[in-house]
């Protein structure tokens, strides 16, 4: 029998950041699949622009640096970036509205501060809130949630309307846009009318309109594979959850006139995708275990003030952005203790070791 | 420690801008550059306090003791400024209603009281003279710059409002470049002007690379040259 011996690293990391991003596009594929059949083709067609744009700006930028570029792109982390960015923003959306925002994603978020790694914002949703303030009104063309097969736009139609920015025919987009529960909330909340009056409309299922809850769910069920994958850890997604759901509840119980219930702020809109898959990004995100709770707690808390007090019916890209600026500083103040040192021990190697 | 004439005027439009190199009076230069002809009118009101400013602390450089000095420049700053906007109210209403809190703010600016102590209060007359308008058109030029840059991205045009500072017939100096409907309206808000900004600074650094005579020698080959000699 052979002893071998070997050098060091003893212990190989179990994932490469190719391997870890290949896992999340696959936990994105549950979801994105249900967001096809509620809100039609244009979701996969964005997912493939996205994508494609990603890959391709990616490819550019790289090459601009003088870095190798197919060993930059095996990373996966572009693919990841459009796919997430092409999820946000509404499925009709012309072409060009993907491409501006995935430009900024890609170039200034991403390759103006050094590349994957150096990144101190998600470039996901930088390049979304770019459009986001930049298109108002290309970026409220939500489609009704129905489903795929009584969708009003054929795949190829989907396709043209997204390349072309106008609908087929004789269709208007009055009749094909609608607005999101959280659009419906808000204006409703805001001309006076009380939560139960607004939710009594036939958008609404038991928590929110019945496409945006599916849609959670698929969402949720990629996030427990990331979990159970150990790609990700619970800190930040349960702390997203509770941070939105727990100030909700507390309001809602005050008042459940003028505030929606917790079940219908954590199934709305960007919660769970949010939760699970952007405020989870290894390298904006806090990386200590109390920093992470407190990372994700603080993007849920403004999340919902956001929504309730702010500006913009959904507000997971703002409260994302806003951590971002945080994490480094939660990173330095919630340090876990060197093993055998106090907290306010000396730092490691000044000899007292 | 003498510069010459050249170099002032070198310095001013370029080596030294206050706008791209020394990042002074960044509040109006950020605020008001949305269009070009706001970035026109609070840039010739900049210009001419600077000129003035420059002028009389120069001329009192002598009397005016150490000690006293950084008041009595700002007395003398905000005199000038306060006339110019009563002149600016007077002559281009549209424009001050526009502009509006800028105008006082140019006594806050920066370059101008910068430019008073670091080079006014040393030099004759003639020379303060040059440097504050050369300072005035540098920051004029990035101020142009800036508002040319964010009215094509921002609104698709090129000197909307021109009547504001020319009279009727500046309806026609207005150039619709493409239909504004799909106008990037990030360009016209704040962080659109601190990136519009950032990316000014780094042409002007990317040019002085590329237009340097003897390209400095890198980390690497100086690190080279290092280990060699040691």
């Amino acid at each position: 029998m052979r002893f071998r011996t070997e050098s060091s690293p003893h212990v190989i990391p179990a994932h490469s950041v190719g391997g870890v991003m290949q896992q999340v596009l696959m936990a994105l594929v549950p979801g994105t699949l249900a967001m096809t059949w509620f809100f039609g083709w244009g979701v996969l067609v964005n997912v493939l622009l996205g994508v494609l744009f990603a890959v391709a700006f990616e490819a550019a930028m790289v090459a601009a640096r003088k870095r190798p570029v197919m060993a930059t792109l095996a990373d996966n982390s572009a693919i990841v970036t459009g796919w997430l960015f092409a999820l946000a923003i509404p499925p009709l959306a012309p072409f060009w509205v993907t491409l501006i925002g995935i430009a900024f994603a890609i170039i200034v978020a991403k390759h103006l501060y050094g590349g994957l790694g150096y990144n101190p914002f998600n470039p996901a949703m930088v390049g979304y809130v770019v459009v986001l303030v930049s298109f108002p009104r290309e970026m409220a063309l939500w489609p009704a949630a129905t489903t795929l097969p009584e969708s009003p736009l054929t795949l190829l139609q989907s396709l043209q309307t997204v390349l072309t920015g106008s609908l087929p025919g004789t269709q208007e987009w009055d009749a094909v846009t609608r607005a999101t529960p959280l659009d419906a909330m808000r204006e409703g909340l805001v001309s006076g009318r009380t939560v139960g009056e607004i939710t009594a409309s036939p958008l609404f299922g038991t928590f929110t309109e019945t496409g945006w809850e599916w849609v959670g769910n698929f969402f949720l069920l990629g996030g427990l594979y990331l979990l159970f994958r150990r790609v990700i850890h619970w800190h930040i997604p349960v702390a997203v959850i509770l941070g939105v759901a727990i100030p909700a509840g507390f309001f809602w119980l005050l008042d459940p006139d003028s505030f929606a219930s917790p079940a219908f702020h954590v199934f709305s809109g960007a919660v769970i995708i949010g939760a699970f898959f952007i405020a989870t990004d290894p390298v904006s995100a806090s990386t200590t275990p109390l920093g992470r709770i407190l990372y994700g707690a603080g993007i849920g808390v403004l999340i919902f003030v956001i929504r309730t007090w702010g500006g913009y019916p959904d507000a997971v890209a703002f409260a994302v952005l806003l951590m971002n600026m945080v994490a480094p500083t939660l990173d330095h103040l919630t340090r876990p203790r060197i093993f055998g040192r106090t907290r306010g021990g000396p730092p490691p190697g000044d000899g007292h070791a | 420690m003498n510069p010459t004439l050249t170099d002032i005027i070198r310095d001013g439009l370029w080596n030294n801008n206050p706008g791209l190199v020394q990042l002074l009076g960044l509040c109006p230069l950020l605020a008001i550059s949305g269009t070009m002809v706001n970035a026109i009118g609070l840039g010739i009101a900049t210009t001419l306090t600077l000129l003035l400013s420059n002028v009389l602390v120069s001329m009192i450089r002598r009397h005016a003791r150490p000690e006293i000095r950084i008041p009595v420049y700002v007395l003398i700053i905000a005199s000038i400024v306060t006339a110019i906007e009563l002149a600016m109210n007077a002559w281009f209403h549209g424009l001050f209603l526009i502009l509006g809190i800028f105008i006082p703010l140019i006594v806050t600016n920066c370059a101008i009281i910068g430019r008073a102590e670091a080079f006014a209060s040393r030099n004759s007359v003639p020379r303060a003279a040059l440097d504050g308008l050369m300072m005035g058109l540098g920051f004029t030029g990035v101020l142009i710059a800036l508002g040319a840059l964010r009215e094509i991205l921002g609104q698709g045009t090129l000197m909307d409002n021109a009547h504001l500072l020319f009279g009727e017939w500046g309806h026609n100096l207005t150039i619709q470049i493409y239909p504004s409907e799909h106008g990037f309206l990030l360009a016209l808000l704040p962080p659109g002007a601190f990136m519009a900004m950032g990316l000014l600074i780094a042409a002007k650094n990317w040019i002085d690379q590329h237009t340097a005579t003897e390209p400095e020698p890198t980390a690497e080959e100086s690190r080279a040259e290092a280990s060699e000699t040691s």
